[in-house]
């Protein structure tokens, strides 16, 4: 489980981060115009395999160990690096997202490329496989970190509260049979632990099941009410109507499986997934209906991860 | 692939626009179940619906997705406009038919 979030959060930040914030920026060049000789020192001193070849700033080309030794072979080594480069050379820009060089890396089979500012067309940076996977782990640390402080101050809003136990409650009335309005409780409780400084996937997974209880309520019944209700361990949601109730819940949990009329799956609701959506967002769902008397859907979210979830 | 890129290429309508269109798209998730797109979409997802009622806004602010393409030519409802300035999600219209807009992001995004 925590396995996978991770793999995701890296997902996310190669789409968020840019080239410029990995890329290494003191790039050693030579000018197009130096001889082979002095590049040799440049490779061995250095402990480099490959220099980018720049003119007043331009990039014009890209030399590399493996010309250099074709140039020695060919005792050309009192040539320019000019008849030694290759001056196709592949170049990311400093505002490409970082999987774009990923992609690059995986098709050209290149180590290494230029990192050049589109605005200016000048050389900035180069950017290796290295540079991606050192910024990646820098950056979740920085995000690790982050998160570490945000659930100090998440606990520390319940510290101060003197009290021997806290419960915050929140309630919302849910319209039955508007669609205009529905999913309008579920984006003010997000907002709401959002500001209590709940973790984003906390809140994520609160939003969802929230949402979907509502949709039910809004297809189902002529209306009902939520109530979160947060302490410093949970967030708790009661979903509450007197609507027809459901004859047979563990049906009505099979996915794929609804009862709603034509004009509710014409707009797209009514898929049968709403109750399974819920089930994967919960920790504990509690789900009681009596036919003609209403639903009552509780739904417990742990705010400590260490807490398991039920089986 | 960057938003912006996407609504060029496949010349979209902009019906509205936040700041986020320089943002990279995540992938594309095409349904037109809103329940199956809160199961399935990921963050980030561009989404091709033709639902154009208020909830589809509701559905990808929930899921932090990129953006909207309504297909077919649909365009959304007056309340629709109005959530997505709310919520900030973009909100783009093609007339193409779903195949087609799903045919040409999956060779943009194919492209190496």
């Amino acid at each position: 489980m925590i396995e996978d979030k991770r793999v995701a959060r890296v997902q996310e930040l190669i789409y968020e981060m840019k080239v410029e914030q990995v890329m290494t920026k003191n790039v050693i060049t030579v000018g197009s115009q130096s001889m082979m000789s002095e590049l040799r020192d440049l490779l061995r001193t250095k402990r480099i395999s490959g220099v980018p070849v720049v003119d007043s700033g331009k990039l014009v080309g890209l030399v590399s160990i493996e010309d250099f030794i074709r140039c020695l072979a060919e005792g050309r080594i009192n040539s320019q690096v000019a008849d030694n480069m290759s001056s196709q050379v592949m170049t990311l820009n400093t505002d490409d997202p970082l999987t774009r060089a990923v992609e690059e890396f995986d098709c050209s089979g290149y180590g290494r490329f230029p990192v050049i500012n589109r605005a200016s067309g000048k050389l900035e940076g180069v950017i290796t496989k290295g540079d991606i996977i050192r910024g990646l782990l820098k950056k979740i640390e920085i995000d690790y970190h982050e998160e570490e402080i945000h659930r100090y101050r998440a606990s520390h809003f319940f510290e101060d509260i003197l009290a021997d136990e806290t419960t915050l409650i929140f309630k919302y009335s849910v319209v039955g049979k508007d669609f205009n309005r529905a999913g309008g409780t579920s984006s003010e409780l997000k907002k709401t632990l959002k500001r209590l400084g709940m973790l984003p996937g906390i809140t994520r997974r609160v939003a969802i099941a929230t949402y979907e209880a509502e949709i039910n309520i809004v297809s189902y019944t002529d209306g009902g009410e939520i109530t979160a209700r947060v302490t410093p361990q949970e967030i708790k949601i009661e979903a509450v109507d007197n609507g027809p109730g459901i004859p047979d819940i563990r049906k009505a949990m099979e996915p794929g499986f609804s009862t709603a009329p034509e004009w509710i799956r014409d707009l797209g609701f009514g898929a049968g997934m709403g109750l399974n959506n819920i089930q994967k967002c919960a920790d504990v769902m509690k789900l009681k209906s009596t036919v003609e008397k209403g639903t009552r859907l509780v739904i417990i979210v742990y705010l400590n991860e260490r807490i398991k979830r039920a089986p | 692939m960057l938003l912006d890129a996407v609504i060029k290429e496949l010349d979209l309508e902009i019906r509205y626009s936040s700041d986020a269109l320089g943002k990279p798209i995540s992938g594309v998730y095409i349904s037109d179940l809103l329940s199956d797109v809160i199961a399935n979409a990921e963050a980030g997802n561009l989404w091709l619906t033709l639902q154009v009622h208020p909830n589809i806004i509701a559905v990808a602010s929930l899921k932090e997705l990129a953006g909207i393409i309504l297909v077919n030519g649909r365009q959304p409802d007056p309340e629709t406009l109005k959530k997505a300035e709310e919520e900030q999600v973009p909100l783009l219209s093609s007339r193409l038919p779903t195949f087609e807009l799903a045919g040409r992001l999956y060779l943009m995004m194919r492209r190496c």
